[in-house]
């Protein structure tokens, strides 16, 4: 498809850009993957062997312990479970806080919807920066700054990109399918519940894939109103191996591997779904 | 709430919603029943509308909407957590006026912005048309290209930090194979800019997806009848993919570009750390708007003038969106016209 739909007029000129289609996909792919393969390979340096000069690209020796090091050096259970407190409560509230509009905003006719809608839009186009501060404030006024509060509250409250996402999936199931349950008695919610989400499940998956690795990486919200080491995520603790005159790159590389893990599992499990499940169009009712 | 707004777009459908949305359109067909008095049954869904939206609402005016005139009412002001804020007008607008650091942001935001949208929606759809072709192993070179925009975060920028160290990183290595010297990148004014680029064009992967997405829903038809008219791939790419795609590319150039002038967490971690009052880069060279609003409220304190220039970004924001539809009716086309 695409560029090169293809079949161009002789066979000869097709395999020559077949071929090059390969080679320009195999050298993206080199580019792409060589910071990985970086961080891998810093990851298992000594630390004298980190800044050596010329650096080399492969380690001269395997430490594998700077995982185990730099996992205990800094408390980093503790930020784990921190991180999967945050995470799981900031998920769930995002998934039901954005489901529920977005089957209103995809399904019901109200006086004010579209100026809503139209609200809601607008919401994505202000700078974060531009209420971060009186939402600090008002935070702060609250007692809840170095708590977990202001990471978790904002997710139960609706998130312009999520709703605008689900609705856009939820407006390519067949009207006639919740129209049927509802003449059958079913109510708003039940018809939300048994006939649109089975059918939303490429969807839904996106966005709580989207949600967890947003929320698992989030460096905003903790920078700013987590203070006290014990309550940091995984996302600031990293942070800790920058010291204020030399930062443990192999440690801190071993322990953002170990991080990554969980968004590279769930990428993993859900990436069918996830690639498809991007492309709204066609998902249609099956 | 997520802190990279753009992980959650994805999808044509959202580019036709935006343009509806722009041009007044919407999908109310239903709506002309409300001219009459509303049945029972439709002030049921009324209600019901409402009881649904009530999170959102409620967010939109805790998170959204009060924050909002919050930040009006404290660029009016002075204020420092510690005692009550003092109307000052518009003082910390005319200060903001005849500060270097100021116009110095706002220069280093432009060039970060216009050079990373450009570079990565160029690169991108490049990358998105290859990564449409039918070839073996498409999921692994998908899941490579996507991969670093997943793991996007502090990681990311810790990563980055040490890929462009002069001495000691990937890049200048690299370079050094073909006999190179490489720049100082972070360390240097002149390319600390440009080594953020290459970060944020390598975590891309997002607007892949999303090219991707408007790749497979053009119809294989148009290719059938531009091949049957004689035109090569060259002129099928021209005159087929480009004019087809050009919502997608619009949807990517505005949230690219809304998104790359807020950008500043990884460029905080980059250029000195949240505890260190030195985030900016060497000279302030990467001082972007986002930095150096972050470095007034939440290190100097100083939340009147920090909101002064929230609103200056705003308004930078809102205006440059605004030009962008305006020139898009030149360029973009939507579908039959």
């Amino acid at each position: 498809m695409a560029l090169a739909t293809g079949v161009t007029a002789t066979p000869g000129k097709q395999r020559v850009l077949r071929g090059g289609i390969y080679g320009m996909l195999v050298l993206g792919t080199v580019v792409f993957a060589l910071p990985f393969l970086w961080m891998v390979s810093t990851a298992l340096k000594a630390s004298n062997e980190v800044f050596t000069f010329p650096p080399s690209f492969l380690p001269k020796s395997l430490h594998f312990g700077n995982f185990s090091d730099g996992w205990t050096v800094v408390p980093f259970t503790h930020f784990l479970i921190n991180t999967v407190i945050v995470t799981g409560a900031a998920v769930v509230g995002n998934m039901v806080s954005c489901i529920l509009p977005a089957y209103a905003f995809a399904r019901l006719e109200a006086r004010g919807k579209k100026v809503a809608f139209a609200l809601m839009l607008a919401t994505m186009m202000i700078p974060v920066e531009v209420t971060l501060v009186p939402t600090f404030i008002a935070f702060s006024k609250l007692g809840l700054v170095d708590t977990f509060w202001p990471l978790i509250l904002p997710a139960w409250f609706g998130y312009a990109y999520f709703i605008f996402l689900l609705r856009q999936f939820f407006l390519t199931i067949p009207r006639e399918y919740d129209e049927a349950a509802r003449i059958d008695g079913a109510g708003y919610f039940r018809t939300l519940w048994s006939i649109v989400l089975p059918q939303s499940k490429p969807a839904i998956a996106t966005v709580a894939v989207f949600a967890f690795v947003g929320n698992w990486n989030n460096l905003l919200g903790p920078i700013i109103y987590l203070r006290s080491q014990e309550k940091f995520t995984l996302a600031v603790g990293l942070q800790l191996f920058q010291g204020q005159f030399q930062t443990y790159y192999n440690q801190m590389m071993a322990v953002s591997l170990i991080t990554l893990l969980p968004i590279i599992v769930i990428f993993l499990l859900a990436q069918r779904t996830f690639i498809e499940g991007a492309n709204i169009s066609g998902i249609g009712g099956r | 709430m997520p802190s990279d707004s753009r992980t959650a777009v994805a999808g044509q459908p959202v580019v036709e919603t935006l343009t509806q949305v722009a041009e007044g359109g919407g999908d109310a067909p239903r709506a002309r029943r409300r001219k009459h008095k509303l049945s029972p049954l439709a002030k049921r869904e009324e209600r019901r509308f409402w009881l649904f939206l009530l999170p959102w609402v409620i967010g939109f005016i805790g998170f959204g909407a009060g924050p909002l005139i919050g930040s009006i009412v404290l660029s009016l002001t002075n204020y420092s957590l510690l005692s009550a804020p003092k109307f000052t007008g518009l003082a910390n607008y005319r200060r903001m006026f005849e500060d270097p650091l100021f116009y110095k942001s706002m220069a280093n935001t432009a060039y970060f912005g216009i050079a990373s949208v450009v570079l990565s929606v160029v690169f991108t759809l490049l990358i998105a048309i290859l990564l449409n072709q039918n070839v073996q192993g498409l999921w692994f070179f998908r899941m490579i290209f996507y991969l670093p925009s997943v793991v996007a975060g502090i990681a990311t920028a810790l990563l980055w930090k040490n890929i462009l160290d002069p001495d000691f990183g990937l890049i200048n290595l690299v370079l050094g194979w073909f006999g190179i010297q490489g720049p100082g990148w972070l360390q240097s004014p002149q390319w600390s800019i440009a080594g953020l680029v290459l970060m944020s064009v390598w975590g891309a992967g997002n607007t892949i997806v999303i090219y991707l997405a408007g790749l497979q829903s053009i119809p294989a038809t148009f290719y059938e009848a531009a091949r049957l008219d004689g035109a090569g791939t060259w002129q099928r790419f021209r005159h087929v993919t480009i004019p087809m795609m050009s919502p997608v590319i619009f949807f990517n150039v505005i949230t690219g570009l809304i998104g790359s002038l807020q950008a500043y967490v990884l460029i905080l971690i980059m250029t000195g750390g949240p505890s260190s009052g030195s985030a900016g880069g060497p000279e302030n060279s990467t001082l972007v708007i986002g930095l150096y609003i972050y470095r007034q409220a939440f290190q100097y304190y100083d939340f009147g003038y920090a909101s002064a220039l929230s609103w200056a970004l705003f308004f930078v924001i809102m205006l440059i969106t605004a030009i962008q539809f305006a020139l898009a009716k030149r360029w973009v086309y939507y579908d039959g016209k």
